[in-house]
């Protein structure tokens, strides 16, 4: 499967990425040091991270790898860890207090052609209500969008149900692990005018109508006028010869 | 107002059902006027714009004609009588059309275009083009009439490495010669005194100055003059030929007037004359400047001339008949503007002095003398929400008994032309601001005008301080007034009634201004390019105030916002007029009442960081004004107004208060949280990479849209519903890679509130400029495909589907599933320059988008038929719910412009604004015409015709009324009848 072109790629972007970690690594101080760094030969990985914090002052900590595997067809799965006892806790804390809960990724690019490019800088952001996170028990949707050309330009999140009715989560377990459903979007065609369906459409009625009418030849069409007429005037011919003398004679008669 | 289009009965009826549909919807579509109505609910009005040249056309009395050629590269022709245009020919916009200069002669008009590109002459009586050539390239410098024997034959055109002579009657060139060293001296002036020779003047700054004569008959250098000039800088702006070929320069660094005669056979020398000499001074930080007069071009010059030495100092100099000495005639401080002018033999010179603070007083002076004519002074009135009079064009003629006549044109700092004839009349004003409106809105009149003068007595504060009695005597003296104008206008209606229709002149003037019963009149608020705003009654297009603000930088960008409406009695409406500088970002505030054009007496935030965004909430203070938040590049709020209520209600609210902010070079789009204290954090942020594609426009929806149906009935009678979402955002880009085949436009639909993409969608091979509107669940753009190399549109329509998420309130933040996009794509046969959409009071009314063509035409074009659910094929549902089968050309039909034959030049942007009649909306359309007009998208189906038949409804409805009446009777009479038998 993998040729020696892009294999060479990967390995050459391998590096940026393992600087891009390092710099995460930093604020992830104190924090159990995620999984999700070994990089995977036919992919590669970026960390996917979030924050919530009851004063609202984001400090974002890694919540799990994206697993994104270049190509002609991008695909992505997501590892992600669970949440701590500790989490846990502050995750309803900020649910209380209706917080928000944020989650992050790098700017890169999904298509396996534009590794090697300078990786770009920033981080592509979303949040959603920390309480709808809560009530939904971790059950979210995270859309991942790209560009024509595959740099991811967008990131969102959503619960399901995404409300927020206050109710209380009870139990603890329902808010240990993610219930994640990733998806990644790329940009539709838009359609062109639909000319050549409706050309052959058009084509269709008119044969449908037109046929039978226009090929009658405008002889085949009147010959029951025309031959009448020709009928008609052959015999007043022939009538003027012979009848000439009994009309005058006619005539004489009426006098 | 319908069209009818008569079909043939044909047994063939069946199959042309889906032909039927679309001629059904064309016959319910169309809406041209009847001949009668044209101008009833519509006006348009030209302007011309900034006036750079004005001349009048002959020195009579009985002249009627003003020519100007202006900033927007326009030449036109004025009826100095009524202000209005003869003719007008609008150029190329851009540097490609600029009228470098305008020389009149007699009948023609000679005009240098786009920077010497072209030599046009036009003839001023019908204003056709003679002729036209293309110059040479270089750029332009000067051009000059060439006449001898007092007959002006040539104009000689200056570049700047040529100098060309062209005939008047054919403009065919005479000769055209290099001109010498033309690397070195800069050529800058062309001189022509009415002999055998053409003189250019060129010079190298503060070293020399070159004088290079010119055989008029075959370009032949006669002979070449050079003259030492350190202090020369420019020969342009500082250097006059006055007299008989005498060079009279000015520098302000030696204080002194330099004569040279041009045309000295010898080696010549500059004469140096110290202003102090003549007792003269030149103000502080002021760049003297001389004028002169050459009243016919195929003479030399006049002696006298004028030197300006301070912003309100001039003084009239003469150079004696031998060109030695320099006598000043006459001193005039304070004097704003000079200018000469000439009627036969005599001509004068035109002084405009400060009179008092609300006026000028134009006087004349005898050139030749310096004496003040008697009985010529004419007073212009400073009018104080204009600008400042920045040149005086005069026109002087001989009247019958011999002495000099004048009219003058003042041009003032706002582009306003006021013509004024002795003693003293306006005849009339041009406010040629208007030409570049730049934004606008309408606001509602008040009630009426006593009503507001009433209501006003009974605010709160009054019912506070008085007591019961005056209180009562006040409320039976306001109804007594109520009552004195209820019968006056009775009577007015009554006088009027009797006056045939014609003979009524609805005079409006803002003491009568009030709303009419569907409030189809409202007030028209612009604002200009040159910082000028106006109040315009939307009825008949008078201009009811106007309000100059000084110091608007030229590249400001404006918005205006309403922040009380006229809803809210007794407070007066209010609007606010975000001024930004575009290169440092600073923004101050206009707040003014919209209705009068008065500033309003409240206090201003200091707003010292640059303004990023501003966004007006629903968030209402005590005195009803809605709360206007700007956000400065350290992402800091500041509310206006600011009081504590307000400020109250926006901690409350702030977990729910987002904005986003565009950065277009970046390419980012990101969303923000207002903080309790007025701070905000960042919540969301998408990065469209800009070595993709470049963010050129991001609309959201205008608040003020109703939807009225919540969802479309389909077929088979379920329910589509809309995706109605009060916060998207629709942002297209267009890619950098501009190759044809790999050229795209995007359209990003994003929520603002989340950041959520919700729809991404790229149109190949298309490029822009786009257009688009963005309204209710769709969005409609225009590109260019550059494939098919045309004109398309397209159109987007978002459903939630068969069921609503929560039918109650629509929240971005609960709407975890996207919705159904559908999209077509049509043909359009021709570009456009602006689009925008119908609006109505409740959104009841079928949308019709009004699409602005170059050739000046408004397109009304029904919104069904840019509908993604066209149907290729025709089945029962789609005919059930009255889709048009898909075409994939759009038709443009005649009859859907709106402005027939009223074309709008340079058509910019189209303002739609609803009116108190569900089936009206009202629409202005702005570019260097305005144009207003009232459409009806779905016809008039509230009101009743013009021509509806009162006389036989009512003789039907009385003759019933009878019949009953009369069988009532007979049915009586026959039971009483049958009662006694």
């Amino acid at each position: 499967m993998a040729s020696g072109g892009p294999s060479f790629l990967l390995l050459s972007m391998v590096p940026t990425i393992l600087l891009l970690c390092i710099d995460f690594a930093c604020c992830n101080t104190g924090r159990r040091t995620s999984d999700g760094l070994d990089t995977d030969f036919t992919g590669f990985s970026v960390p996917l991270e979030h924050s919530f914090e009851v004063d609202d002052v984001s400090q974002f900590r890694v919540r799990g790898a994206l697993q994104l595997r270049g190509g002609r067809e991008t695909s992505v799965s997501l590892s992600q860890n669970q949440l701590s006892e500790e989490d846990r806790s502050t995750l309803k804390e900020v649910a209380a207090v209706d917080g928000l809960y944020r989650i992050r990724v790098p700017r890169v690019s999904l298509s396996a052609d534009r590794q090697s490019d300078r990786p770009m800088d920033g981080f592509l952001t979303a949040f959603v209500r920390a309480c709808s996170l809560v009530e939904s028990h971790l059950s979210d949707v995270i859309t991942l969008h790209t560009d024509v050309s595959g740099f991811l330009i967008g990131v969102s999140i959503v619960t399901i149900p995404g409300a927020c009715r206050g109710t209380e989560v009870e139990d603890e377990v329902d808010l240990e692990a993610f219930n994640t459903t990733l998806n990644v979007i790329a940009p539709t065609n838009a359609p062109q005018p639909e000319t050549a369906l409706f050309i052959e459409r058009m084509d269709m009625e008119n044969e449908k109508r037109g046929k039978p009418q226009e090929q009658k030849s405008f002889f085949a069409k009147y010959w029951m006028y025309i031959v009448p007429l020709v009928l008609f005037l052959m015999m007043s011919g022939a009538q003027d010869q012979s009848g000439g003398g009994a009309g005058g004679g006619g005539a004489n008669g009426g006098r | 107002m319908g069209h009818c289009i008569s079909m043939k009965p044909s047994a063939k009826m069946a199959k042309l059902v889906p032909l039927l549909a679309v001629f059904f919807y064309l016959v319910c579509v169309s809406e041209a006027v009847f001949e009668d109505q044209v101008g009833k609910f519509d006006w348009r009005r030209q302007y011309v714009g900034k006036v750079l040249f004005a001349s009048f056309d002959s020195p009579s009395q009985s002249s009627k004609k003003l020519f100007v050629a202006t900033d927007k590269n326009i030449f036109a022709s004025l009826n100095s009588r009524t202000g209005d245009l003869f003719w007008r020919h609008v150029d190329k916009m851009g540097p490609e059309g600029a009228v470098d200069t305008l020389l009149v002669n007699a009948q023609d008009a000679l005009m240098v275009i786009g920077d010497g590109r072209l030599l046009r002459s036009w003839d001023t009586n019908v204003g056709g083009l003679n002729w036209e050539v293309v110059l040479d390239t270089g750029s332009f410098q000067a051009a000059c009439f060439v006449g001898i024997q007092d007959t002006v034959k040539h104009v000689a055109v200056l570049k700047k490495t040529a100098i060309s002579l062209h005939y008047l009657s054919n403009g065919h060139q005479k000769w055209v010669e290099n001109l010498p060293d033309s690397d070195t001296v800069k050529y800058q002036a062309v001189y022509s005194g009415g002999g055998e020779e053409v003189f250019v003047l060129g010079m190298v700054p503060h070293s020399h100055l070159t004088i290079t004569v010119y055989s008029l008959e075959d370009g032949e250098i006669i002979r070449q003059r050079s003259v030492e000039a350190p202090w020369l800088s420019s020969v342009e702006s500082s250097c006059v030929v006055v007299g008989r070929g005498v060079l009279m320069c000015v520098d302000n660094y030696t204080q002194a007037l330099y004569t040279l005669a041009i045309q000295a056979e010898d080696s010549p020398q500059f004469r140096q004359v110290l202003l102090q000499s003549l007792d003269l001074e030149v103000s502080q930080d002021f760049q003297p400047v001389l004028v002169s007069t050459q009243p016919h071009p195929a003479r030399s010059p006049l002696p006298e001339f004028f030197l300006q030495l301070g912003p309100d100092h001039h003084i009239l100099l003469q150079l004696s008949e031998d060109g030695s000495t320099i006598a000043p005639l006459r001193d005039f401080q304070p004097a704003f503007l000079v200018s000469f002018a000439t009627t036969g033999e005599k001509t004068v010179a035109a002084v405009m002095a400060p009179k008092n603070t609300t006026a000028c007083a134009v006087n004349l002076f005898s050139a030749d003398s310096g004496r003040r004519l008697l009985d010529t002074t004419v007073i212009f009135p400073l009018d104080a929400n204009g600008g400042k009079p920045q040149k005086l064009y005069v026109h002087a003629f001989l009247k019958k008994d011999d002495s000099v006549g004048y009219r003058v044109l003042v041009q003032t700092e706002d582009h306003a032309l006021t013509f004024i004839q002795q003693p003293g009349r306006v005849v009339w004003t041009r406010e040629e601001a208007l030409a570049d409106v730049v934004t606008m809105e309408m606001v509602d009149l008040p009630l009426t005008g006593t009503q507001a003068e009433l209501e006003g007595e009974f605010g709160k504060k009054a019912a506070i301080q008085d007591g019961l009695l005056p209180m009562v005597m006040k409320r039976l003296s306001s109804q007594v007034i109520l009552l004195q104008a209820w019968m006056a206008h009775l009577w007015k209606l009554f006088y009027e009634a009797r006056k045939p229709r014609s003979q009524i002149k609805n005079e409006v003037t803002i003491e009568t201004l009030s709303r009419d019963e569907f409030n189809l009149q409202k007030m028209m608020v612009m604002v200009t390019a040159s910082g000028k705003l106006f109040g315009i009654d939307s009825k008949s297009g008078t201009i009811l105030w106007k309000h100059y603000l000084e110091n608007v930088q030229p590249n400001a960008a404006f918005k205006l916002i309403v922040q009380r409406t006229t809803a809210h009695f007794p407070h007066p409406p209010q609007c606010t007029l975000l001024i930004k500088d575009k290169d440092t970002g600073l923004a101050t505030l206009h707040v003014f009442n919209p209705i009068f054009g008065r500033k309003s007496q409240i206090s201003l935030p200091a707003l010292p960081r640059p303004i990023l965004q501003s966004l007006l909430l629903p968030v209402i203070d005590q005195d009803y004004a809605k709360c206007l938040l700007l956000v400065d590049d350290q992402y800091k709020v500041t509310a206006f107004p600011s009081t504590k209520n307000v400020m109250q209600q926006l901690q409350e609210m702030a977990s729910s208060i987002f904005f986003y902010l565009v950065d277009s070079e970046q390419g980012t789009l990101s969303g923000f949280r207002l903080r309790k204290d007025l701070s905000s954090e960042l919540i969301w942020e998408v990065v469209l990479p800009t070595e993709v594609q470049k963010i050129v426009a991001v609309k959201g929806k205008r608040p003020s849209e109703h939807v009225h149906s919540q969802g479309r009935v389909m077929g088979d009678r379920s329910v589509l519903y809309k995706y109605l979402n009060p916060n998207l955002l629709a942002v297209v880009t267009e890619s950098t890679d501009t190759h044809p085949e790999r050229a795209f436009v995007g359209m990003f639909l994003v929520d603002g509130v989340t950041g959520r993409i919700i729809h991404e969608a790229v149109q190949r091979k298309a490029r822009g400029p786009i257009h688009f509107v963005h309204s209710e669940n769709w969005v409609v753009y225009e590109y260019w495909n550059t494939k098919s190399r045309r004109n398309e549109f397209s159109v987007l329509e978002l459903f939630e589907g068969t069921e609503l998420y929560n039918s109650t309130v629509f929240s971005s933040l609960d709407r975890p599933h996207l919705p159904q996009v559908l999209q077509q794509s049509y043909i359009f046969p021709s570009p456009i320059t602006t689009m925008e959409a119908t609006l109505t009071e409740k959104g009841i009314t079928s949308r019709h988008l009004l699409v602005g063509l170059p050739s000046g035409a408004i397109l009304s074009l029904p919104k069904m038929f840019l509908d993604p659910r066209r149907p290729e094929v025709v089945n029962e549902h789609s005919r059930e719910e009255n889709l048009i089968p898909y075409a994939p050309e759009m038709p443009i039909r005649t009859e859907w412009f709106i402005n027939y034959n009223q074309t709008i030049s340079r058509l910019k942007g189209i303002y739609t604004a609803p009116s108190g009649l569900e089936s009206t909306c009202l629409v202005v359309a702005y570019g260097l015409d305005i144009y207003q007009t009232r459409v009806y998208p779905s016809k008039q189906f509230d009101v009743l015709k013009d021509d509806y038949d009162y006389v036989l409804i009512s003789s039907v409805l009385f003759a019933l009324f009878f019949a009953t009446m009369i069988s009532k009777r007979l049915a009586e009479v026959k039971l009483l009848n049958r009662a006694w038998r």
